[in-house]
């Protein structure tokens, strides 16, 4: 499996060329360069998106737990997440719990494809980034419009 | 030949063939992520459809709904699914992230009681409701 992409791939290939110093006091240590180094792009963004899309579901997932818990408890604490869940603060976290699952969906599909070995050309990568942000956000609002018009 | 390879390595001929690596668990994390991550395509369109399906419906019409087979099924495989594999990803980014050892072990241990609490949270709920115990 090659992880060209990867920024802990990235910082060995360059610790490979730093050598250990022989038996002297240590010298401040050359450091890998980090995300301000580089120039923005479409794969380095997407792959910064893909972790913090993963991070916020964890934390997401636990608001809709909380809400299945009200649901199984009783009346008054279901009416008060339901209530919750449907206040516009509510409303506008569930949509971006469903837009970062669903990137984080197309994201992780990216990675099957690379983990299949192909899609590494620069054109096919790139394309394959945008097509992330892109169906993501169509994505978002064709299931919350079949949703919304299923209800 | 072959001996002569045996001499330039650390490495045993018996860890070569376990094939497990440094980490002593091989490639079972990264498969399981991926595993996970297949299964969850069409089980997490599911799932957020039929919670965005539901917002704002009464206490009758949420517990009906979730009370049917299917969706109380499709649901609960989300939720084992999804929860493995956001374990996994959370277990990358602490081992990426955190570099004290103690903190990097609480980290870890904190990341598995968090996946289970959320699941045991939810199936509790989805079997309650599905079992129609309410």
């Amino acid at each position: 499996m090659r992880y060209l992409l990867s920024w802990n791939g990235y910082k060995e290939e360059m610790m490979t060329d730093i050598k250990a110093p022989a038996a002297r006091p240590m010298a401040p240590r050359p450091l890998s360069p980090h995300l301000e180094i580089y120039r923005v792009t479409w794969t380095m963004a997407m792959s910064i998106f893909h972790r913090i899309t993963g991070s916020a579901l964890y934390v997401g997932t636990l608001m809709i737990a909380a809400w299945l818990v009200a649901a199984a408890s009783g009346r008054s604490s279901f009416e008060t997440a339901q209530w919750a869940m449907g206040s516009l603060l509510g409303q506008l976290v569930l949509f971006g719990y469903t837009w970062a699952l669903l990137h984080h969906m197309l994201g992780g599909v990216r990675h099957l494809i690379w983990d299949s070995g192909t899609g590494y050309e620069r054109s096919t990568r790139m394309n394959l980034a945008r097509f992330t942000f892109i169906g993501s956000v169509s994505l978002t609002i064709v299931v919350w419009a079949i949703a919304l018009y299923l209800r | 030949m072959a001996s002569d390879h045996v001499n330039q390595t650390m490495r045993t001929e018996m860890s070569r063939v376990k094939g497990l690596g440094a980490a002593k668990s091989g490639t079972e994390h990264f498969w399981q992520h991926r595993i996970t991550a297949i299964a969850n395509i069409p089980l997490a369109i599911a799932f957020i459809a039929i919670v965005i399906s539901l917002q704002g419906k009464s206490r009758e019409a949420v517990l009906h709904t979730l009370s049917q087979p299917l969706v109380a099924i499709l649901m609960l495989l989300f939720v084992c699914s999804g929860l493995f594999h956001m374990r996994l990803g959370m277990q990358v980014i602490i081992e990426d992230y955190v570099h004290g050892e103690a903190t990097k072990i609480a980290a870890l241990i904190a990341n598995t009681f968090f996946a289970i609490l959320v699941g045991v949270m939810c199936v509790y709920a989805l079997l309650r409701i599905g079992f129609g115990a309410i």
